[in-house]
């Protein structure tokens, strides 16, 4: 297949270009600091240094202690290592994890390894707009209950939960709390504080940094067992040698997201409602996903009824266009998204999910070109499909 | 992930469409699955002189409903029925392990036009034919029902 010429971007939940200020920070750790942070020569100890500064930038930037941030290799491994680090050396209190049904596979099969091993999992159902109810939480939580996780924002419908509101509950009841916040820092003004939460995961190439790169946030005191058995990396909780351009770039790559937070999500939600309400002009048949208001300035997500995704995504990338779907095709297994599934919506309709995800610098521009390309494919597809002929007859 | 083969016969698709007046109309999958493809067969002294398709499903999908149709234009039913999903996949030169289903489905469709025409005209069937159903995906269409 010829690429296309122009390449229009809008797959940022999946990752994001990196910052170029990031790659010149990197660049200059990797040409000038290349000791061990661990040895205690000069080389080394610059190495260490360049490393505190970076974990210092990150606690500032999420307004928490130095000391809470751990550096890990993802997202996946901080939401690995916040479930089954905290369940293991927490085991005595209660064998009851409360997590929901739409989070990200990296919390929920861990929870499914917990259940092999003795645990019990709640997994809360969400509301057709992806809202986790309070009173589920409460309603959910025993003398058994050791830990409650909440994903902060769902990476497929965008969906914000309540994620203060729950830390509260949690705290109330002696519960120690979890966020998966991958698809909100950076994106979203979180200060780990007034939060309330005990444990936040997030990665760095989902705001402009490097990939192989993330961090769990700890609450001071909290108990946990290490993630990785080895040398005294990360206080002895994540053995490794530090992947320290990719640290530095991370903490980096956060400065540079958090300092315009409202700026740019005023300007991301005006082009994400212009191509909600353009899309919901032009093209009949369709479902909105998620939440109107409790939203990811970046995020649109719809399906588009008698097609299915991973043509879509085919027919859109031909055109340049790079996007996402929660179709089975695209999800590797027979069933469409568990997202979209505990949302209410039939196999279906799930099947012909749109996912798109803005940045700060899509252009109306690409949004009408986009547009104008979806009309022309879903219609095409829809021509194509026998279930599309089917409902004709029906109607 | 695709071969340059597979990924024309998505972009340009042969035979797309529904044949009036068809004398044998194929259609499997479930929209639950994600996948349905409808053949449609003109036949005349059991050669297979025209063929259309129509699917709903995933680039694999469509391509090997399109490669179907052209595998069997011109062919006898006997030869049509022999045609497999093997003979489809190697047609495209290849299909992803996780794609090799869809060509099991238009195996089926081939095979469920032809059956329909046998069925219409009052023939006994070759092989006693196919439900429709593959069941290879896990979830219950309720086939077991509709037999």
């Amino acid at each position: 297949m010829n690429r296309p010429t122009n390449t229009i971007y809008l797959d940022n939940a999946a990752t994001t270009p990196m910052h170029p200020e990031v790659i010149t920070v990197m660049t200059e750790v990797m040409k000038n600091t290349y000791g061990n942070a661990s040895s205690v020569y000069h080389v080394g100890q610059d190495a260490k240094a360049v490393l505190e500064e970076a974990r210092s930038s990150v606690a500032q930037s999420l307004n928490c202690l130095p000391n809470e941030v751990y550096f890990t290799g993802c997202g996946s491994e901080a939401d690995n290592w916040a479930i089954k680090g905290y369940a293991m050396a927490n085991r005595k209190k209660g064998n009851h994890i409360i997590t929901t049904k739409i989070e990200h596979h990296a919390i929920l099969h861990p929870c499914e390894y917990l259940e092999k091993n003795g645990f019990e999992v709640t997994y809360l159902p969400v509301d057709e707009t992806g809202l986790v109810s309070l009173e589920d939480v409460k309603n959910a939580i025993k003398d058994t209950t050791i830990l409650i996780s909440v994903m902060y924002a769902n990476n497929e419908v965008g969906t914000i939960e309540p994620i203060a509101e729950i830390a509260k509950i949690a705290k109330e009841h002696g519960v120690c709390m979890h966020t998966d916040a991958v698809q909100a820092v950076g994106a979203e003004a979180i200060n780990f504080q007034e939060l309330g939460v005990d444990m936040l995961s997030l990665s760095g190439h989902k705001f402009g940094g490097p990939k192989g790169v993330g961090a769990l946030i700890i609450r001071k005191g909290l108990r946990i067992e290490p993630f990785m058995h080895g040398g005294a990396q990360e206080r002895s909780k994540r053995a490794g040698t530090e992947n320290l351009a990719g640290i530095v770039g991370l903490a980096k790559a956060l400065e540079i997201s958090v300092a315009n937070i409202p700026e740019k999500q005023e300007k991301m939600k005006e082009m994400r409602d212009y191509l909600i309400s353009e899309i919901e002009k032009n093209i009949p048949y369709i479902k909105f996903n998620g939440h109107r208001e409790h939203r990811l300035a970046n995020n649109v997500n719809f399906c588009f009824r008698y097609i299915e995704g991973e043509s879509l995504l085919l027919m859109l990338d031909i055109n340049g266009i790079c996007a996402s779907s929660g179709s089975a095709c695209t999800s590797g297994s027979l069933d469409p998204s568990h997202v979209l599934l505990a949302l209410g919506l039939p196999h279906e309709i799930a099947h012909g999910s749109l996912r798109l995800t803005l940045s700060a610098n899509t252009t109306k521009e690409e949004l009408d070109f986009t547009v104008s390309k979806l009309q022309e494919i879903v219609h095409r597809l829809r021509l194509m499909s026998p279930i599309y002929d089917m409902s004709l007859e029906e109607n | 992930m695709y071969t340059e083969k597979v990924l024309d016969h998505f972009q340009n698709p042969r035979n797309v469409g529904d044949l009036e007046g068809a004398d044998g109309v194929g259609q499997v999958g479930n929209a639950k699955c994600g996948d349905i493809m409808k053949i449609s067969l003109k036949i005349e002294n059991d050669v297979i002189v025209d063929a259309k398709f129509k699917t709903f499903g995933c680039g694999a999908a469509v391509a090997t409903s399109s490669m179907a149709t052209e595998l069997i234009i011109g062919k006898t039913l006997e030869e049509a029925l022999a045609v497999t999903n093997q003979a489809v996949v190697e047609a495209l030169e290849g299909l992803p392990p996780a794609k090799i289903h869809c060509s099991v489905l238009a195996e089926e469709a081939i095979k469920a036009a032809i059956q329909d025409y046998y069925v219409k005209t009052g023939r006994e069937v070759p092989g006693g034919g196919c439900t429709g159903c593959c069941g290879s995906c896990g979830h219950d269409h309720g086939c077991a029902d509709e037999e």
